[in-house]
């Protein structure tokens, strides 16, 4: 393995280890199970569809869920560090800052799979009800994934900001918010009647909304895939830019 | 070994580090003085790559910090000011992650653990958690992690900071041992542990280089520095203080104190530590007959010229 993939490694699986060592973690995927089934089956109406489809009762709530839980997973990224002086320890060790940004979002990334991968009786209850569509059952699972990152690279963006968690969770529900709404109605009402319809169309090009629905309806375009890779690059672009001001650049 | 070259840091319109120039070659250790705030830790997180500089550089066994960072943290170990670890980690498991960082794994990584637990007295606590750890403990496992890739240039911030009085010795201790090899910068407030562990001592003030300089050096700049002092009994003190003043190299004499018991200083003319003004006073006290409990001469008290170089207002009342 070289060099820059081994700190990657050491310090993700760091990371991973620390929310398997507290409660977090337990908490964190007990509770997105219950609102997942909460949301599914009360909200969703999963059986009155009588459809055997994932895409409205259960992806459709992804967005709203992630709103909150994602920030909770990711708050702690360098808020912590910052709080604690462990960032000093880590960023004086042989590497390159970009290998702990990486390697902490990619540790952070790989808990929401985990806790989405546990979702999967919904997928063997609507499998012995019906028959789903397991492409579009798989391009839900990876709209869901990918989502989850886009706004966990805005979670570590945020929580570089800041020492405090509980800011780093407010502030990247707020920027959360702001980017899933950009594209919804109230929004794009608000902006039709005198924008172009071309800046409209740019805003909305900016929301997850939309680039997750193409998902849930099975739909894996490559546009969509280069939206969330350019929004994970982005956020943690930025958090290197934020880190090199908290070492006094 | 380590360069450092004009380094300035500034906050803002502040200017924390204003020119810090020094070397320190293998062998050296070390000492790292000045009040709170002077900039001692800035200019540690500077040489450490943690903050880069506004102006100058930091060369760390020839590697420029700034533009080959990897290669120079390689060649370091460093104990952050406020000891930190993560808490949520056994002692074993933070040395080990430590370990992995600095590319020790497999048997090299075991050995490592092994060495740096037994120089940091942590053999009985890898297994706890480090929240659980007192202070002391906690101390010694970030500066355990600093030791554990045994690194060329160790830069500790203030190593022996809430550790107890036993604790202390032994860190001295292990630091005047390493310091043979190795090239060690360390930070304190604690004079005694200058005297007691460095070969050099640098004293920093508002970011400025005040006095750098062996121990010894900076103790004879003290005002006290070669001066004898004499405790008699039985004697007027004026009677003393005419005697002494008849003294060839004797400069001011000052006493206080009634018959039973007279302290007197005697500076010398010209400040050289020497035993030649000591020996003119034991001549006296002899020919007198005086009887005595106390004659010696000052070597100089770091403290005072800590005092005296980093704050010229008030030194002098001090003195």
């Amino acid at each position: 393995m070289n060099d820059s993939l081994r700190h990657v490694w050491t310090i993700a699986k760091r990371e991973l280890g620390g929310y398997f060592n507290s409660p977090v973690a337990y908490v964190f995927i007990v509770i997105f199970l219950l609102l997942n089934g909460f949301f599914t089956f009360m909200l969703g109406y999963y059986f009155e569809r009588g459809q055997a489809s994932l895409a409205e009762p259960f992806f459709s709530w992804h967005p709203w869920l992630y709103l909150f839980l994602v920030p909770a997973v990711g708050m702690r990224l360098w808020a912590e560090e910052r709080r604690s002086g462990t960032l000093e320890l880590l960023l004086t060790m042989p590497i390159e800052p970009w290998q702990a940004i990486v390697a902490k979002f990619l540790a952070s990334w790989i808990f929401l799979g985990i806790a989405l991968a546990l979702t999967f009786p919904v997928v063997i209850t609507t499998a012995y009800l019906g028959d789903p569509d397991v492409g579009t059952v798989f391009s839900g699972y990876l709209g869901s994934f990918l989502l989850a990152g886009a706004y966990l690279g805005v979670t570590e963006m945020m929580s570089a900001l800041t020492r405090n968690q509980i800011i780093a969770f407010i502030i990247s529900v707020v920027a959360g918010s702001f980017i899933i709404h950009c594209g919804r109605e109230p929004v794009t009402n608000l902006m039709n009647g005198w924008a172009p319809e071309r800046l409209v169309d740019l805003v909305k090009s900016f929301s997850t909304w939309y680039h997750f629905l193409a998902f849930q309806r099975g739909v894996v375009d490559i546009r969509d895939l280069l939206y969330f890779g350019s929004v994970i690059g982005f956020s943690l672009f930025t958090t290197s830019v934020v880190l090199r001001g908290v070492r006094g650049a | 070994m380590i360069t450092v070259e004009n380094l300035v840091k500034e906050f803002g319109s502040k200017r924390a580090v204003n020119g810090v120039s020094f070397t320190v070659q293998r062998g050296e250790v070390l000492g790292f003085l000045g009040p709170n705030g002077a900039g001692k830790s800035t200019t540690m997180r500077m040489i450490t790559g943690y903050m880069p500089p506004t102006a100058g550089r930091v060369l760390v066994g020839g590697h420029d910090v700034a533009e080959k960072p990897i290669a120079a943290k390689r060649l370091l170990g460093y104990l952050p000011e406020s000891a930190p670890s993560y808490p949520d980690m056994t002692v074993h498991g933070f040395l080990s992650w430590a370990a992995e960082m600095r590319g020790l794994t497999g048997a090299a990584r075991v050995d490592a653990i092994r060495r740096v637990s037994t120089l940091c007295f942590l053999d009985n606590v890898l297994q706890q958690s480090v929240d659980t750890l007192s202070k002391g403990y906690r101390h010694r496992t970030c500066l355990a992690q600093a030791l554990i890739h045994d690194p060329d240039v160790l830069v500790l911030d203030e190593p022996t900071d809430g550790l107890d009085p036993n604790q202390k010795h032994e860190v001295r201790q292990l630091i005047k041992n390493m310091g043979r090899n190795k090239v060690i910068i360390f930070s304190t407030h604690i004079l005694e542990e200058v005297e007691a562990c460095c070969s050099r001592a640098i004293i920093i003030d508002r970011g400025q280089i005040v006095a750098n300089g062996t121990p010894s050096e900076l103790k004879a700049r003290s005002e006290l520095s070669g001066t004898v002092t004499l405790r008699v009994h039985g004697v007027a003190a004026e009677t003393v203080r005419g005697k002494l003043a008849n003294v060839a190299a004797a400069g001011k004499v000052t006493v206080d104190g009634d018959t039973a018991y007279v302290n007197a200083r005697v500076f010398p003319r010209n400040r050289a530590i020497s035993g030649e003004l000591a020996n003119a006073i034991a001549r006296v006290v002899a020919q007198e007959g005086w009887s005595f409990d106390e004659l010696h001469t000052e070597e100089g008290r770091l403290d005072d010229v800590f005092r005296s170089i980093t704050m010229p207002d008030t030194a002098k009342s001090g003195a």
